[in-house]
């Protein structure tokens, strides 16, 4: 019966207004300006996350001059830890994050979204046993989880995207079941069953389509968290390699001459916020873009 | 199923908490004890002779039948006994003590000044509904929920401590033996962090709930009576909206258990967190499971009593029990 | 019925408006009531009745305001004052009474302190033990208990009839001088119905109240009001004594509402009106109502008719009123002849019981229905007369008995029933709001029934657009979206939907419980004049008996999970044998009721 979830970013009721209503719920998000502010930074930081390496001036590991050296014209943004290149690092650095969240996030929502119509749907035992077993891993913190995944078998990417999807459909099931109850009891649903259609046809043409919205919400905040947790993870010294470039790795490696040498923490401080940012952005658009279509309806 | 009223149902939910815990243990053991390696030789090193291997190994009931290693684990759970670090050798709730007060001490500290607040926020951004402090709370909150925290402390670390100004310690300075109480300014920047962390989600929880609330047939018909707005708010509306906000707070300050550790690595905090990272670095089971069933009972402890809060403050769901 | 003739509450020239745009939702409204006088304000979902009913309070939902105009209580007009002026008012001089009971009363707190605070608001009483002696008395006065065990209990604890009567006394408590209703007998059963009204009536007069009834039924409001203004897009069309209204409608508007009214004697048939009110923002330069009235002429499209007087007390916005007038009104006439069907039933019900969560709902049920038959299932809430339709379709699961379609058992799920069983029998739901999925279009909604029986290509095309003919809906129909189309045509696209793979028995579950009564009309002629061109078995469920004039053959009435009668219609209305169904007679607003 506890209906916990990790929502951070709710929908937002909207006020009443005199606009046409303009079909899909992704174009009306885009047209708010957060949205698009959103978009921006993600698109602009999975570049570089992506094509970063191609245009990195040195190799993640080459020596380019003393440990925590200041920005020179061979090492535009100085050195870290070791010597190595700040600059290469960084543009190097978001690719393991972004693909793993990426993986984790898409595992947690496709198997998150299954279990939470089935649950909705059955309103029977199977609800209830499918709950349980969610809330068993929702007694922990996502990374609690991860945590003592890696104290057994050491932090393997297979791992960390297992811990983190795992961690991530309890929360997507939980969310998807809300959602999905209410469309559950409609009528519509009810002349479906009537006309005998399959189980499965119900789930997925019945009630998938009417539950995209918050399940696009969801994908967005799910990103977001997993982006956190992933560099997080790195952070703490958990990440895939220990001095392979990462963004959460650097941060943890360079704070101590932070005052000396700034840049190996700000650009991934940077990065790593205006992701999350930017996902987050996105999805509170979407969410707002919803709830403006839900208002839509005519009240008297 | 349905009967008992109130008793019944935190019978029932307890039962089931119980229950949840069981199988989180069965799990968390299962995978520590999934180790592809030898946690004996782990511990003499590669010099070890065979001999001391099998001595260890006998000491630390490895050589026993699965099921009954995991029967030693769980009645000593329940008696306190925790086991031996690995690391350091010393009884594992010896060691965890001293932390898990610090730890509690962090989080009750940022719980208490982070949860009214939040409702505060919350509330008044409903309240004043798309003027000044509702646009900018509420961009302010979304920006916030969706950094990670240690971004967040290593920003606050950059702002205050290091590189902008230098007003606070970068890291908790905690002699050893002495409490965090005794260096509140090494207080400060974990607390914010944490107060950042779950803010912005519960006042915006707070925030959606109010306003659902204000819109609702029963405010307006309290507005049409002539009541005055503060018995509207206050009286009809607020009472309304706090009920979801219970499972929410409950959340967050089980996620405050999960913050905590990353938070604590941050500052160099004597607390949990350090424990639980140095206990996966070094493999040191007997530390890890104990703190992953201690974070797990929380959770469960805080979700029941947000359970019951809920139900205490809808009394529709009070009658139909 | 004695009412004073200065009008204590006078509206002039209210004129409401979307936020911010200029478009306006309710325009020139003038309206005078007396103290003890009753006034019905009729019109359909999107007249704008209830944003005028609220402005009696000078209160104003989001996304609308008014603009112009006054609102004049004993003199003093609410929309000059502040808001902090008016909320003293509120309550204390102008009461409301809302459409949904259950949602206007707050769920956490307890009745007793939602009645106390009215008078503690309003500084009613001088001290705590008056205003207990206050409370108690107002209970009294609606007919609810008085005692202080009662009054700690909580809204859900209530029935929706108990929890009107408490808005009520809640309305009436500081004995304000207008009380405005707004539809507070929707949803609430014939017989709770009844009394709520019956106990307005007494308390309007008892203490010289001035009453703003608001709704689309002009029937029910009929059965209270003296006079009745009717609205239409926003503005009034007519204003008249109900009796004059009745029997000398000028409006082709009103003209047609009356037609709608199910009526126990006369023409059987329901004249519904083709169309749907214009939006705000969407209303044409002339006359509102000309697209869809029979009598209209080029001038009627060209400027908006001004309100004239006809005769004392008698006004309408219409040029041709006179020519209205001279017509017949469309309930007249003689009523043609019902032909019972004969032969084998090709539904046979036998001894069908059911229960919903242990407990039983249906005792034992026997029916026959006969091929072309319309049989009207009537009963109120608690009947059994869903959970019976439901298990007859297949949606109900406990259950025991049979369900005997041409000769085959059915199983007790849908699901588990052959094919061709589930095509022969179709069933449509109670509300057009929930029954269509919203992401689909009407094209695929309609189609849905013929990919499941495996009717594809040529042939089902031909089959949606045949349907959507048949359900008076235009091809341009077909690519829109449920929530593009109003409650009628939402119901029309769940007809044809359940028609489209030719079914034998078709089961409509209060399918115009939801509707409008102008719009119900329209629903019951089509479904009628469906039902003889294809020779359906229908099975029409509902709560309204004299609906059922106009499309049953036989009626069988419901109570407590039996059937109490049975017989062919006008025997069933005019000559009741079961005590249950004279006393739904004698409480169901008709035409007859008002009339007399």
């Amino acid at each position: 019966m506890s209906v916990v979830s990790d929502v951070a970013i709710t929908p937002e009721p909207e006020s009443v207004t005199a606009t046409r209503r303009s079909g899909s719920v992704l174009r009306d998000a885009l047209k708010l300006w957060r949205t698009r502010i959103g978009l921006v930074l993600v698109v602009v930081l999975v570049a570089i996350a992506s094509f970063g390496p191609y245009v990195a001036p040195h190799s993640p590991t080459a020596f380019v001059g003393p440990p925590f050296s200041s920005p020179s014209a061979n090492a535009r943004l100085g050195a870290d830890y070791l010597g190595q290149d700040v600059l290469s690092r960084f543009l190097w650095g978001g690719r393991g994050i972004l693909a793993m969240a990426a993986l984790a996030t898409a595992f947690g929502l496709v198997f998150g979204s299954l279990v939470g119509l089935l649950a909705a749907y059955s309103r029977n035992w199977l609800d209830d046993v499918l709950m349980r077993a969610m809330d068993v891993i929702l007694a922990f913190p996502q990374i609690m989880l991860a945590l003592v995944a890696i104290a057994t078998v050491g932090p393997k990417a297979w791992l960390i995207v297992l811990a983190v999807g795992l961690t991530t459909l309890p929360r997507v099931a939980r969310v998807t079941r809300g959602a999905a109850q209410p469309i559950v009891e409609r009528d519509f649903v009810g002349a479906a069953e009537a006309l005998g259609v399959p189980r499965y046809r119900i789930l997925g043409r019945e009630l998938l389509p009417n539950i995209m919205s918050p399940l696009m919400v969801e994908l967005s905040l799910r990103l977001t968290y997993s982006i956190g947790l992933i560099a997080g993870l790195a952070f703490l010294g958990f990440a895939t390699s220990t001095n392979g470039p990462n963004w959460g790795t650097m941060i943890n490696q360079n704070r101590i001459a932070i005052q000396a040498q700034p840049w190996g923490v700000i650009m991934p401080v940077l990065a790593i916020a205006l992701l999350t940012v930017g996902t987050g952005l996105v999805g509170d658009g979407i969410s707002r873009a919803a709830a403006g279509i839900e208002r839509g309806r005519p009240s008297e | 199923m349905h009967s008992g009223g109130i008793w019944g149902f935190i019978l029932r939910r307890t039962l089931l908490g119980l229950l949840v815990l069981a199988v989180v243990s069965v799990l968390v053991f299962a995978a520590t004890q999934a180790l592809p390696g030898d946690p004996a030789r782990a511990i003499l090193g590669r010099s070890a002779t065979p001999d001391s291997l099998a001595a260890l190994r006998a000491k630390l009931h490895l050589d026993q039948p699965v099921l009954q290693q995991y029967w030693n684990w769980v009645t000593g759970l329940l008696h306190g006994d925790l086991g031996n670090s690995l690391a350091n050798q010393e009884p594992v709730s010896t060691y965890l003590k001293p932390l898990i007060i610090n730890s509690g001490f962090l989080v009750l500290l940022s719980g208490i000044i982070s949860i009214p607040l939040a409702i505060a926020i919350g509330v008044w951004a409903a309240v004043r509904r798309d003027k000044a402090f509702d646009v900018g709370s509420s961009l302010i909150t979304l920006l916030l929920a969706a950094l990670p925290e240690f971004v967040v402390g290593v920003v606050l670390v950059v702002l205050f401590a290091t590189v902008v100004v230098q007003w606070l310690p970068a890291v908790t300075q905690v002699p050893p033996g002495g409490r965090p109480w005794d260096d509140m300014t090494g207080m400060v920047l974990p607390v914010a962090t944490l107060v950042i962390a779950v803010t912005p989600y519960v006042a915006r929880i707070m925030r959606a709930s109010m306003i659902e609330v204000l819109e609702s047939d029963y405010v307006e018909m309290a507005r049409l009576k002539g009541l005055r707005e503060n018995t509207v708010i206050l009286r009809h509306a607020l009472p309304n909206a706090l009920g979801p906000t219970f499972q929410v707070i409950a959340i967050n300050l089980a996620y405050l258990a999960g913050g905590v550790i990353v938070v604590e690595y941050v500052f160099n905090f004597p607390g949990i967190g350090g424990a639980l990272v140095g206990g996966v670095s070094n493999r040191d089971l007997p530390v890890v499971q104990a703190l992953a069933m201690l974070v797990a009972t929380v959770y469960v402890v805080l979700n029941l009593i947000a359970d019951i809060a809920t139900i205490l403050v809808t009394p529709r769901m009070r009658t139909t029990l | 019925m004695t009412v004073q003739t200065t009008p204590s509450i006078v509206v002039d020239g209210l004129r409401i408006e979307i936020a911010g745009t200029g478009i306006d939702v309710v325009d020139d409204v003038n309206l005078a009531i007396s103290p003890g006088e009753v006034v019905g304000l009729v019109g359909e979902s999107g007249s704008g009745k209830t944003t005028v009913g609220l402005a009696m309070l000078g209160h104003a939902r989001r996304g609308v305001e008014i603009v112009a105009g006054s609102v004049q209580i004993d003199g003093t007009d609410v929309l000059q004052l502040s808001e902090a002026e008016r909320r003293p008012l509120r309550g204390r001089v102008v009461s409301y009474v809302p459409q949904d009971p259950a949602a206007a009363l707050n769920p956490a707190l307890r009745i007793g302190t939602q009645l106390r605070e009215v008078l503690e608001a309003h500084d009613f009483g001088s001290n705590d033990g008056d205003r207990r002696d206050r409370v108690a008395e107002m209970m009294r006065e609606v007919a609810l208990p008085d005692d202080p065990g009662y009054l700690r209990r909580y809204p859900h604890e209530l029935s929706g009839g108990q929890q009107q009567r408490v808005g009520l006394a809640m309305a009436f408590a500081c004995r304000p001088r207008l009380i405005v209703l707004d539809e507070p007998t929707t949803g609430l059963d014939v017989t709770t119905q009844a009394h709520v009204l019956g106990t307005v009536r007494q308390l309007a007069e008892a203490h010289q109240v001035a009453a703003l009834y608001v709704s689309h039924d002009l029937a029910v409001v009929s059965t209270l009001a003296q006079r009745v203004a009717v609205m239409y897009a926003g503005r009034l069309v007519e204003v008249g004594d109900s009796a004059e209204l009745f029997a000398n409608a000028a409006h082709p508007y009103t003209r047609r509402l009356v037609g709608a009214i199910p009526r126990l004697a006369g023409s059987r048939e329901l004249v519904g009106i083709p169309g749907r009110a214009p939006s705000p923002g969407s209303r044409p330069q002339g006359c509102a109502f000309a697209p869809r009235c029979r009598f209209a002429e080029t001038a009627c499209m060209e400027a908006l008719p001004d309100l004239r007087a006809l005769d004392a007390g008698h006004t309408v916005r219409c040029i041709r009123a006179e020519t209205v007038l001279a017509n017949p009104m469309p309930f007249a006439g003689e009523a043609e002849a019902v032909v019972t069907p004969q032969g084998e039933g090709i539904l046979r019900i036998e001894e069908l019981s059911a229960g919903y969560r242990g407990l039983t709902v249906l005792h034992q049920i026997n029916l026959t229905l006969a091929p072309t038959e319309c049989l009207a299932l009537v009963g109120e809430s608690g009947s059994g007369k869903t959970t019976l339709a439901r298990s007859i379709a297949g949606l109900h699961r406990e259950r025991v008995g049979r369900v005997v379609l041409d000769g085959t058992e059915l199983a007790e799920l849908a699901r588990h029933r052959p094919r061709e069983a589930r095509r022969r029998m179709q069933y449509i739901f109670q509300n057009p709001y929930g029954s269509l999925n919203p992401r689909r279009t009407i094209d695929q909604i309609v189609r849905q029934p013929l990919e499941v029986f495996g009717i594809g290509g040529k042939e089902g095309d031909q089959r949606v657009d045949e349907m959507l003919e048949r359900v008076s809906l235009s091809a341009d129909y077909a690519g829109r979206y449920p929530d593009q189309l109003s409650g009628g045509e939402r119901q029309r696209v769940a007809i044809a939907r359940a028609l489209v793979c030719q079914p034998d028995v078709l089961i409509c579950d209060e399918v115009t419980s939801a509707l409008d009564v102008s719009v119900q009309a329209a629903i019951v002629e089509l479904l009628g004049a469906l039902q003889r061109d294809l020779g359906l078995a229908m099975l029409f469920v509902t709560h309204n008996l004299p609906l059922v004039r106009s499309i049953a053959q036989r009626v069988a009435v419901m109570s407590a999970g039996r059937i109490v009668e049975l017989g062919p219609v006008d025997q069933v209305l005019m000559d009741p044998s079961d005590d249950y169904t004279r006393r739904l007679l004698a409480d169901t607003p008709s035409l007859e009721a008002v009339q007399s």
